[in-house]
């Protein structure tokens, strides 16, 4: 067998799914850069319609909040949980990260909605609260942004819980008992001896709901009814009802353009490689 | 009477069926550096982890000059305490580690600044001020959790085998360092450690845990040369138990006899044991001669150099294995496999031990 450099071995084991990624990821990437400068003339006409579009504007603006509040919410929802599994439970642990783990096995279409027939007009919630006459006239649960809300914390959780999870069980408990035996309340010591070295598993988990919020389409599709017009969803009308194809490939691009700014800012702050790469 | 600074009351403390405590009682008096020393499981952490307050008792009671601090949480009293891994916040400088129990008290920057500056001062490490832990070696660290620890005076210092994470080297100089910060400043220290060596050199009182249960409580030297029962004569060095039987008194010695040989031991006063009695010896209390020299002859079973002495194993039909130290540099024997010697001690180098 002819001698063939380490390196190159290295090379030859990946080249398959980097074969896959080029085929079907890249270069239908590329293509739709190229279709929202083609289509339907040559020339940036569609990023020009883009940018006068109050429609698209209102899309954006709702896109970031949506993501933003999801984040906030999963930060501080996942914090007390991953808190929790790391600090108090002692048995039930297992038990514990695995009811984390769980929504990942089934689809996010199915949770979306189970959702659905929980927050409906007639959905158990209304149903429910109506039985026992704490009101009478059932809630706008959803089709509305507070639907879409729910359902993205409830998908998100997970994202947000298991990168501060990560970063607590490396925090060993010895601080705070140093901490309270120098003289600070439990309270004072989880604030300005705990809390502090959470931060980077809060800022990790905290970018990784906030981006993949920002594309999310299936929880806002359906939960929204069509009138929480996420981005993703705005670029699906664009191209399947309109045939809209130059437009939606030009808001394609801004999505990936303002993720990647997203992500350049938080670079600054956050280490990304342990972000998304390393799980330690 | 003035209280101790310290007093524990039957304190028990029990992890399902393991009794990690068993109705301790010990008094800690101001200004001493007491060691609490033991194996692991010895209950020696859990006893100092009840005086910081983070181990609740199931029974007992702790005292802090004559009050009752039983209930009180581990930042209402006052001790400091420097832990195993030294425990120093990541995400403060060093300064700001060090200040921190100050801020806690809601001392004036200006204070804490120059209490700060004393602090690093008295371990020496003035110029890491700005430095954050983890740029820090093992033995900076533990110099920095030790000025934050003292930063706020308190009058007990608690320390959780503090150097065990350090090289040998290190450790010797970090214990005359602690020996002689513990001069200075007068403060009480409670120290942990499962190491003999660290706790003779150091303390002025050695207390001897065992199975949640104190042994043998005394100054090192008491402990060392009057242990009481096995456990304490082989935890604190070397000893070869030696059982003969007791055949009456001599003097302030006891007599005892090992087949027709006689020789004088110590004892403790308070009881007089009879009959087959196991009795503590020294390796180094044994002098080694030619045969027919000294008491009991035998032959050397083994030898190991070990620089200034060697350990010499003597076999004797009655007595078995006997372990001697050995001068090296004693020219008038040197020991050889197989040798026959015979082996002898002074009056009142055994000491009896309790039966247990």
């Amino acid at each position: 067998m002819p001698h063939i450099p380490e390196k190159l071995r290295y090379w030859m084991l990946i080249i398959p799914a980097l074969a896959v990624m080029i085929i079907f990821y890249i270069f239908p990437v590329l293509n739709i850069w190229g279709i929202s400068i083609t289509e339907p003339s040559v020339g940036i006409e569609n990023y020009e319609r883009m940018f006068a579009s109050n429609a698209v504007k209102v899309s954006f603006v709702l896109t970031f909040r949506i993501a933003a509040i999801t984040t906030v919410a999963c930060l501080i929802l996942g914090y007390v949980v991953a808190y929790t599994i790391s600090n108090l439970a002692g048995r039930v642990r297992p038990l514990m990260l695995g009811l984390v783990l769980l929504p990942f096995w089934v689809s996010v279409l199915i949770r979306s909605f189970a959702w659905i027939v929980l927050l409906g007009r007639s959905g158990l919630v209304n149903d429910g609260l109506m039985a026992t006459g704490i009101i009478s006239q059932p809630l706008r649960l959803m089709h509305n942004e507070l639907g879409v809300l729910i359902a993205m914390v409830h998908v998100m959780l997970p994202f947000a819980v298991l990168p501060m999870l990560t970063n607590m069980r490396g925090i060993s408990g010895s601080y705070i008992q140093a901490a309270r035996g120098l003289g600070a309340s439990e309270w004072r010591a989880f604030r300005e001896v705990y809390f502090p070295q959470t931060l980077p598993g809060v800022m990790s988990g905290g970018l990784l709901v906030f981006v993949l919020s920002l594309g999310f389409y299936v929880t806002p599709a359906l939960l929204g009814g069509g009138r929480v017009m996420m981005i993703s969803e705005y670029i699906t009308y664009q191209i399947q009802e309109f045939l809209n194809w130059g437009l939606g490939a030009a808001l394609s691009v801004v999505l990936l353009m303002a993720t990647a700014v997203v992500l350049l800012i938080a670079s600054r702050f956050v280490n990304l490689k342990t972000t998304f790469l390393e799980r330690r | 009477m003035t209280h101790p600074i310290i007093s524990i009351r039957h304190a028990v403390k029990t992890y399902g069926k393991f009794r990690a405590l068993d109705a301790v009682a010990l008094d800690i008096h101001e200004g001493e550096f007491l060691t609490l020393l033991g194996p692991s499981g010895s209950g020696k952490t859990t006893l100092l982890s009840a005086i910081a307050g983070f181990t609740a008792l199931d029974d007992g009671s702790v005292h802090a000059r004559g009050h009752d601090i039983s209930g009180l949480p581990p930042e209402k009293r006052d001790f400091a305490m420097v832990f195993q891994g030294y425990a120093l916040f990541p995400t403060m400088s060093v300064a700001q580690n060090v200040g921190y129990p100050l801020r806690v008290r809601k001392w004036s920057k200006d204070r804490i600044a120059q209490r700060v500056h004393e602090c690093l001062a008295l371990v020496q490490m003035e110029k890491f001020a700005d430095r954050m832990p983890h740029q820090l070696s093992g033995g900076q660290q533990q110099r920095i959790a030790l000025a934050r620890a003292l930063s706020f005076k308190p009058d007990v210092l608690l320390l959780d085998e503090p150097l065990s994470a350090l090289d040998k080297k290190l450790r010797s100089d970090l214990q005359w360092e602690l020996k002689s910060l513990h001069k200075k400043l007068g403060v009480t220290f409670v120290y942990v450690t499962h190491d003999q060596e660290e706790a003779l050199s150091m303390s002025d009182r050695i207390v001897i845990l065992k199975d949640g249960k104190i042994q043998q409580e005394g100054a090192p030297d008491d402990l060392y040369n009057l242990p009481k029962n096995q456990f304490v004569a082989n935890f604190l060095g070397k000893s070869n138990v030696v059982n003969a039987h007791v055949i009456g008194t001599q003097g302030e010695h006891l007599l005892a006899e090992v087949e027709g040989r006689q020789f004088c031991a110590t004892y403790d006063h308070a009881n007089s044991p009879t009959g087959q009695v196991n009795f503590a010896l020294r390796p180094e209390r044994i002098r080694l001669g030619p045969p027919g020299q000294e008491t009991f002859d035998g032959h050397i079973a083994q030898i190991s150099y070990l620089g200034e002495r060697c350990q010499v194993l003597v076999r004797h039909d009655a007595l078995g294995e006997i372990l001697v130290s050995h001068p090296t540099w004693d020219a008038a024997l040197q020991p050889a496999p197989q040798m026959p010697v015979s082996f002898g001690w002074d009056a009142g180098a055994c000491v009896a031990l309790d039966a247990s």
